[in-house]
């Protein structure tokens, strides 16, 4: 919490050295009326990430299963999708999804939001994957063989015994792919997505104060993804509550 | 099949290798309805593989396993036919550490015997009460002894009505205070006329409950005999030097 603080002082400092502060000044018109045009852009950060997370957490898990079975063409699968997903860019996933696709097909048409959702999800995915491989791989083989003992089927046995406990461990790092994604999803401003960075930027070419609006940004980022960091921990301590 | 003699287990010519280790070399075994049949012998002689192979925890390459007449093989059907009928106690006891005691009991009963919940909760209370903890019902495992998670897992098995118990070194994890609670609860289930296969340096226990005892080295069965008979008069020096070495410790 100390380094927050101190992190938070610094930017204020770095922002007082100019005298721009007054595009940001909620005590004036224009400074109120500038900040919640920036804040009006978390509706679709957290709206984008959200829905982003979901579908990677779904995508990843179903990544993840074959990456475990016996046969080896399954592996292969996960091993294929991990490492092409893994290899492009986030940034170049967006851009080929929004203007890519659709050039491909007149069928396909997808609109911002949708483009940077599928992105943000896919390449999230191969990540997830990894980290539920890992995190399922982590189970004793007792766990199976008890399972297996009282006759539970393989989607049974995951869903009662393993995953509940897998998830538990992989806790922090879902943490952290949900941070990831709420900076992540800046991203999506390229092609035109009205969230947080993109209003910033719009901002920041009206007012001509770059330093003070993106000094505003990063404190939007940092209050929001305390937020979450604050969350995800309550729910890591409620779970281990009845955790071994 | 309702003939009392014959064999409710028979393991014909069995092997099992693991990579280049021969774990099990041709081994024959047959255990009778109601039989309690006490394994034992030095490690990695086999005898965990032995019954580890009888619910394909571990995957035999030759040789024959019949179970109530379904000879165990790649069939799901045949496995689920012999794991319905087979439950199995761990050394590490390997109960559920996320659910409560009750959830541990239940979860087979539910899912797999399509037993509801009251059901599937009445049954559970019932063996609780046999292996003398239904007050730990709503614990967690880890709040449990050891001796008192064994027993747990023992009424796991009895949930799922098991015809036949397989105990792989059920006493082995746990501090000797608590062998005897586990031990006593064992018992008491083979004097219920449990069929049971048991994996146990606990020769006590060997030579009150069972009926048959096996001596296994080197993935061999090297001795089979009534307690009585091979504990007066082993007709193996292997099986002598190994009694020697167990009751004299």
């Amino acid at each position: 919490m100390r380094t927050v603080i101190l992190t938070l002082a610094l930017l204020t400092l770095a922002g007082c050295s100019s005298a721009g502060w007054y595009v940001v000044d909620p005590t004036t018109t224009r400074g109120w009326n500038n900040l919640t045009f920036m804040l009006s852009g978390a509706y679709y950060t957290i709206l984008l990430s959200v829905t982003a997370i979901s579908i990677s957490i779904v995508i990843g898990l179903l990544v993840a299963l074959p990456g475990l079975s016996k046969n080896i063409w399954w592996r292969r699968f996960n091993r294929t999708y991990v490492e092409i997903v893994r290899a492009v860019p986030v940034l170049v996933l967006i851009l080929y999804i929004y203007y890519g696709l659709p050039a491909m097909s007149d069928a396909i048409t997808l609109s911002v939001f949708w483009s940077g959702v599928i992105a943000l999800a896919l390449s999230d995915s191969a990540f997830q994957a990894e980290i539920f491989r890992g995190g399922i791989q982590s189970i004793a083989r007792g766990q199976y063989e008890a399972a297996q003992s009282i006759s539970l089927n393989y989607r049974d046995t995951m869903r009662f015994v393993i995953l509940p406990q897998a998830i538990r461990r992989i806790l922090p790092a879902l943490g952290n792919q949900l941070v990831y994604m709420l900076k992540m999803s800046s991203l999506v401003s390229v092609i035109g997505m009205q969230e947080l960075t993109r209003k910033a930027n719009e901002l920041s070419v009206t007012e001509y104060r770059p330093l003070e609006i993106y000094t505003v940004l990063v404190l939007e980022y940092l209050v929001l993804i305390l937020i979450v960091s604050y969350f995800v921990r309550r729910l890591e301590r409620r779970l281990q509550a009845s955790e071994v | 099949m309702t003939d009392q003699a014959a064999p409710v287990i028979e393991m014909r010519g069995v092997s099992k290798f693991f990579g280049d280790f021969q774990a099990l070399k041709s081994v024959d075994l047959q255990v009778a309805r109601g039989e309690r049949v006490v394994v034992c012998g030095p490690s990695g002689s086999g005898k965990s593989t032995l019954i580890r192979c009888i619910n394909r925890l571990e995957e035999h390459e030759s040789g024959e396993i019949i179970v109530e007449g379904t000879t165990l093989s790649d069939d799901p059907a045949s496995l689920d036919k012999i794991r319905g009928a087979v439950g199995m106690v761990f050394q590490q006891f390997n109960l559920f550490p996320h659910l409560t005691v009750r959830e541990n009991l239940t979860l087979g009963p539910r899912r797999v015997l399509g037993l509801s919940e009251a059901e599937a909760d009445a049954r559970a209370m019932t063996y609780l009460e046999r292996v003398r903890i239904p007050d730990q019902a709503d614990k967690l495992p880890r709040q449990l002894s050891g001796g008192q998670q064994q027993r747990v897992a023992i009424a796991r098995s009895l949930c799922m009505e098991s015809r036949i118990l397989l105990f792989d070194e059920p006493t082995s994890a746990l501090d000797p205070e608590m062998i005897a609670e586990v031990l006593e609860v064992m018992t008491e289930l083979a004097t219920s006329g449990m069929t049971m296969i048991v994996v146990t340096h606990e020769m006590g226990f060997a030579r009150k409950v069972a009926d048959k005892m096996v001596f296994m080295d080197q993935g061999e069965v090297v001795e089979v005999g009534p307690p009585e008979q091979v504990f007066t008069a082993p007709k193996s020096k292997r099986f002598a030097t190994f009694l020697n070495q167990i009751l004299n410790h």
